[in-house]
């Protein structure tokens, strides 16, 4: 079976993402968000998440059946989200991916989060395909992650992640702390848009010399936040208004500077000429030009997926899976759960014993 | 029983306590029971839980699938719910959605032969109990509820319950929780909605000013 026909189900944060793939081929990428839901609270909340899971779960998955133009019994197998992410909205997805098996008989594949992201790139039929190794940046609400690919299937390290927020997670209390909306990232780049980025220099998480030692691919937003924080109150201390446009394009600054400066140091460290993109913090048009232009200085080719399969998607989980069956592997036994902190490295979770 | 129905094998699934699947006739009839006392691993067992109690239940098409709705965990009690929609999803058959403690109430009914009121009592976690309370069963021989489910404080239960019979429920019978889904079927009745029984708002505390950080 060269051209697996899937369905992925990914539920680890506030995407309810549905996807099928043929092999390498998209056939749907179906995606409900409790975004909305969760705005009157700046950020995710978990309890909110998974119960709007268990309503999208059931309307995503006919809608991506119907979008694909497939049926259930057509499946070759069914493929979910393990982990990492938030436990009880995952577990929704697993719940879920079991029992649809479980009803149509068909292997199930239970895959890595993270690694899906990288997955998301084998979709775009239009580019050459992903070249080995690659050094991976991948950012949203919940990772900010560095990785080292050297095969999607196979063999994955983690180099760094960050120590506290995700960089989405910082741009949403940034945003907070300027009196802008929930999600914080596009409001932030609205703000932005007649800001200075060198009005403020505001500092860069686990850069300093003494840092790089130990956390050379690490990420830390707390202290950016902190400073953004700082300065706003000055402002308010001394009754002068606050400059927004200025503070949320130096913060923006700020994080692109620290994420593309490490990615690119893993990949001159390593000797790694690839840089893949995902998450969906990779929507900043700042992060993307950016990392193209320092990339193109430093000899480095820059892939990114499209948007839509870059933000949490069924269709990266299904990719995925289709690649292991591709390759061979067998499918997961029914044991696995949800693990809120997967390690990278744990690209299938629980592949069934082969019978000899 | 309903002329209607053609009379063909229900599986049952309840995460709100432990994981328990259950398939029986539509006529009551056990076929197979596959249970997990545990109260956590929801989703470590449901799959397993599902095969063996397929498989032991022999031929025969499934034709619903009940699913416990609660009260129960949050976290554990979704699992259930989203295995036995997805199932039925696969199958291309309904699901029958039925409040656990009814379950409850029907096994101290027909098998303890509990009469007059009493109340089903289970753990809602942060010291609150669900109650229900139950007064036999109806004419579709469904367990007849006098008082809807509410949470109350553990330590203020009894005083709540004043003098109904207390039934402490750890564990759930998916053959019963199927039983009182065949007898909605044949009765053509709805017993719950779509959202599972929380009984509560979704935990959280929506963040005021941003907290001050000092020069
Ligand atoms: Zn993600």
């Amino acid at each position: 079976m060269t051209e697996p026909l899937v369905l992925g189900i990914e539920t680890s944060c506030d995407e309810t993402g549905i996807g099928v793939v043929r092999g390498r081929t998209l056939l749907s990428n179906t995606i409900a968000s409790s975004m909305d839901e969760h705005a009157r609270y700046g950020g995710v909340v978990p309890e909110v998440a998974a119960r709007a899971h268990l309503e999208a779960l059931q309307p995503s998955i006919d809608a991506a059946l119907a979008e694909a133009g497939v049926r259930l019994d057509d499946l070759d197998a069914v493929a979910v989200t393990s982990g990492p992410g938030l436990a009880g909205a995952l577990m929704v997805g697993v719940g879920a991916a079991k029992g649809l098996a479980v009803a149509l008989d068909k292997p199930l594949y239970a895959v890595n989060h993270l690694v899906g992201h990288i997955a998301a790139d084998i979709l775009t039929p239009d580019s050459d395909p992903l070249e080995y190794p690659t050094i991976a940046l991948l950012v949203s609400g919940g990772h900010t992650s560095l990785l080292h690919v050297r095969d999607l299937t196979t063999d994955v390290e983690m180099l760094g992640e960050t120590m506290d927020d995700a960089a989405g997670e910082a741009f949403d209390k940034v945003a907070r702390l300027l009196s802008l909306p929930y999600p914080g990232g596009p409001e932030i780049d609205r703000a932005a848009l007649d800001g200075d980025p060198n009005a403020i220099r505001f500092p860069r998480g686990l850069s300093r010399a003494s840092d790089l030692a130990k956390h050379r691919y690490d990420f830390s937003f707390s202290g950016l936040k902190t400073a953004v924080a700082r300065w706003v109150e000055r402002c308010e201390a001394d009754g002068v208004p606050v400059p927004v446009a200025d503070v949320a394009a130096s913060f923006r600054e700020a994080v692109v500077d620290v994420l593309v400066t490490k990615a690119l140091a893993a990949c001159a460290d390593l000797g790694v000429p690839r840089l893949l993109l995902g998450g969906g913090v990779i929507a900043n048009r700042r992060l993307r030009e950016v990392a193209l232009t320092r990339a193109e200085a430093a000899g480095v080719t820059v892939r990114i997926p499209p948007l839509s399969l870059c933000t949490d998607n069924g269709a990266m989980i299904a990719a995925l899976a289709a690649e292991l069956i591709a390759s061979g592997r067998r499918p997961s036994t029914f044991a696995f759960g949800a693990d809120s902190t997967l390690p990278v490295t744990a690209i299938q979770v629980d592949e069934r014993v082969a019978v000899m | 029983m309903n002329p209607d129905y053609p009379g063909e094998v229900i599986l049952a699934v309840d995460t709100s306590l432990g994981t328990a699947v259950a398939l029986i006739d539509d006529d009551g009839t056990l076929r197979s029971d596959a249970s997990a006392a545990d109260p956590l691993g929801h989703a470590e067992v449901i799959g397993d839980l599902l095969v063996r109690a397929i498989s032991d239940a022999g031929s025969g098409e499934i034709a619903h699938v009940v699913a416990g709705m609660g009260p129960g965990p949050f976290t554990g009690l979704r699992i259930g719910i989203a295995a036995a929609r997805a199932f039925a999803l696969g199958r291309g058959i309904p699901v029958i959605p039925v409040p656990s403690h009814l379950a409850a109430a029907l096994t101290a009914i027909e098998r303890d032969a509990v009469s007059g009121p009493f109340a089903i009592v289970t753990d809602a976690r942060r010291r609150e109990v669900a109650i229900t309370v139950f007064d036999g069963a109806d004419a579709d021989g469904i367990p007849l509820v006098t008082v809807d489910t509410r949470l109350v404080p553990s330590m203020d239960a009894d005083e709540h319950l004043d003098g109904v019979r207390r039934i402490d429920v750890a564990t759930l019978s998916a053959v019963d929780l199927a039983r009182v889904g065949a007898r909605a079927v044949a009765a053509g009745r709805t017993l719950a909605g779509d959202e599972p029984l929380y009984l509560r708002h979704p935990d959280v505390t929506v963040p005021g000013a941003p907290k001050k950080v000092g020069r």
